[in-house]
């Protein structure tokens, strides 16, 4: 079926203002992706997985600008014995990266890794493709295509200390597209650790192989810059009894579309995301997570809260998929607002389709103000207003923050939210 | 301590009178205890004097030490010794119980221009005032009042009253829901508290709690007012007659 001409005008205008990049084992799957993109086209708000999020400036040939914004922070995980790699408005910067050696895995950049046969030759573009079914990601599929830059992890053991991705942007009209390709072998573990804008707008895609017993951790701070343009997916597919764990933080940012797109193969797995996010005024933050059960006595949890102000939005999509021979299915989704006036929105829209019989699935959503009583309790007892306020905010956050499985991780994230409240009150 | 005068309190949202001239002097060093049947207005005069929304005082005054509270938030009465023992004590899931405290107490010693506690002080001070109350050190670290049983609610008002040290304590029908073990427990941790400098406005609908917190005085509020004012055996009158008798009296 033909798109329609606005899709396709769209989509020609899009590709015609990149370059493909060629000239390595990645050819093949570049162009596949390319020949994908063609048939699908660029999201609408026609689109079905758009409705609530206007997909136009993360879809447009020109880049929409954003002035830079210099945050005064101390830098994230600082004090985390990590592996630093840096990127500035998406490209890599050897002299503030580390040395890219690390014991338990070997690590490549896509865009300097030319031999002809690699083993991410199999992956670049493989769960992406296959995350395309039964909703597109064309956003994801564009990526594949023109992706200038990533990191091609292939972890074999257990890595002792976490890879950190770093990113930087000087320019206020930087375009990048970066793809990374991590590949777990059966019972190795790794935390990646993601920080910082990447690009005046950015496109990036994460796929994870997670064999069978492997352990994949993630924690992600976005932003804090409020101009950006940020379009994100992660696929996942997880071998038997392996485990994957994802958080992101969102501290502003005009438009941030994170998607999440998970397939439980194994039996016995175990996938979290988490997500929280802080917006105010020109905010609008919008996460959609699918997640399939495809095997036995897996455990699911979603779990994903915003904190919203002066007309900030808030989208959650999330959705649970029971095939018909997941049983023993352990199913949890919770996406819930707190919206600190009545000029802010949260839309959501929680899905469960479960073809298996023996399944527990929960999911819950709601909105709401702060907790009055609480409110009235703690200022009782001499809380001034604002403090009250702040430490309700934090502890609406906190079971999000709380799937951190590291303490320390978990205390910078804290750390981050409470200097956004703080700031708030001035 | 505590004086209100004439105080005259209707619903913020709709017309009607619950307090209609309440006269009222809790002296420092006293316990006054207040009775009456529900919906006599007891409880709302411990919000109104706490600063709760959704009332609006429109007659009269009530000062704590000569200062006028009903113009205050209510941090600010707080800060200025006011302290309430809910009846309901609220439940804030997400706030450490220890987090919720220190703050407390340290906000409270900001607006007074008194330095902070010390992290290390204030463990060690909570740390033995929670084994009086046979608070463990478990039910510190959980989040305030979450999960906590109705004996355990109330043990954490008298924590929070004993590390704020307030000049003026109201507590809220706080021996509802309490079992003869457990309000024996919050009234010895009352009464540990009792001192010259401060004063007690206990409110309550049975004499049991007065047994174990002897008044000074006892007054009996019906229909917005005070009734009657009395020595201790008027808690005891009402403990064997009821109400009848004295509500006839007024009547």
């Amino acid at each position: 079926m033909a798109l329609p001409q606005t899709k396709q005008d769209l989509t020609e205008e899009r590709i015609a203002s990149l370059d493909l990049p060629s000239g390595g084992w990645a050819d093949v799957a570049r162009a596949d992706a390319l020949a994908r993109l063609r048939i699908m086209g660029l999201p609408t708000r026609r689109d079905e997985y758009w409705k609530y999020t206007r997909p136009d400036t993360l879809t447009q040939a020109e880049t929409p600008k954003a002035a830079v914004f210099e945050a005064e922070d101390t830098p994230l995980f600082g004090a985390v014995d990590r592996l630093k790699v840096v990127f500035v408005d998406g490209v890599f910067d050897a002299d503030a990266s580390d040395d890219l050696t690390l014991e338990g895995l070997t690590i490549e950049r896509l865009a300097t890794s030319t031999v002809d046969i690699h083993w991410a030759r199999d992956l670049y573009g493989k769960l992406e493709t296959d995350g395309q079914t039964p909703v597109n990601r064309p956003l994801a599929t564009l990526n594949t295509a023109f992706a200038t830059d990533g990191l091609l992890i292939h972890v074999t053991g257990k890595v002792s200390k976490p890879v950190n991705l770093i990113y930087h942007r000087k320019s206020d009209t930087s375009d990048a597209i970066l793809h990374h390709v991590i590949k777990l072998d059966a019972g190795a573990e790794l935390t990646v650790l993601e920080n910082g804008p990447a690009s005046a707008r950015f496109n990036g895609v994460m796929e994870v192989d997670v064999a069978d017993t492997a352990r994949f951790h993630h924690v992600r701070a976005q932003g804090r810059d409020h101009e950006i343009r940020t379009a994100t997916h992660i696929f996942a597919r997880l071998g038997t009894e392996s485990a994957f764990k994802s958080f992101t933080l969102t501290v502003n940012g005009v438009m941030t579309r994170n998607d999440c797109i998970i397939e439980l193969t194994g039996n016995d797995a175990i996938a979290h995301v988490a997500g929280a996010c802080v917006g105010d005024g020109d905010f609008h933050h919008d996460d959609t997570i699918f997640i399939t059960h495809d095997a036995v006595n897996c455990e699911s949890r979603q779990v994903f809260k915003k904190v919203l102000r002066n007309g900030a939005t808030g989208v959650f999509q999330g959705k649970i998929l029971v095939k018909k021979d997941a049983q023993k299915t352990d199913g949890y989704q919770i996406s819930q607002s707190l919206l600190l006036d009545g000029d802010s929105q949260f839309l959501a829209k929680p899905e469960l389709e479960i073809y298996a019989d023996d399944v527990a699935c929960s999911h819950g959503s709601t909105s709401g103000a702060i907790d009055e009583e609480g409110l009235f309790y703690m200022r009782a007892r001499g809380i001034p207003e604002g403090t009250a306020t702040d430490l309700l905010t934090i502890a609406f956050l906190a079971e999000a923050v709380m799937e951190i499985e590291d303490q320390d991780l978990a205390d910078e994230i804290n750390d981050r939210i409470e200097g956004w409240l703080l700031r708030r009150r001035g | 301590m505590l004086e209100i005068k004439n105080l005259h309190v209707k619903l913020e949202d709709e017309d009607k009178q619950i307090l209609k001239g309440v006269n009222l002097t809790v002296e420092a060093g006293k316990v006054h205890a207040i009775m009456g049947p529900n919906g006599s207005g007891k409880s709302t005069l411990s919000y109104v004097l706490s600063g709760r929304d959704g009332y609006e005082v429109t007659e009269g005054e009530a000062t704590l030490l000569g200062e006028d509270i009903l113009e205050m938030e209510p941090e600010e009465r707080a800060a200025a010794g006011l302290f309430l023992a809910f009846q309901y004590p609220v439940e804030i899931p997400g706030v450490g119980n220890m987090t919720f405290l220190r703050t407390a107490v340290n906000a409270q010693r900001k607006a007074r221009g008194e330095d902070e506690m010390s992290s290390t002080e204030f463990l060690k001070v909570i740390r033995a005032k929670a084994k009086d109350l046979k608070i463990d050190a478990e039910m510190l670290k959980r989040p305030v009042n979450v999960g906590f049983s109705g004996g355990e609610k109330k043990r954490n008002e008298i924590l929070q009253m004993a590390m704020l040290e307030p000049k003026m304590c109201i507590l809220d029908e706080t021996d509802s829901g309490l079992d003869v073990d457990a309000m024996k427990l919050v009234a010895d941790g009352v009464n540990a508290l009792r001192s010259e400098g401060r004063g007690f406005l206990v409110i309550t609908h049975y004499q049991r709690l007065l047994d174990h917190i002897k008044p000074d005085v006892v007054h009996i509020m019906y229909d917005g007012r005070i009734i009657k004012t009395g020595g201790p055996e008027l808690a005891l009158e009402v403990e064997n007659n009821g109400y009848a008798d004295i509500l006839a009296e007024d009547a």
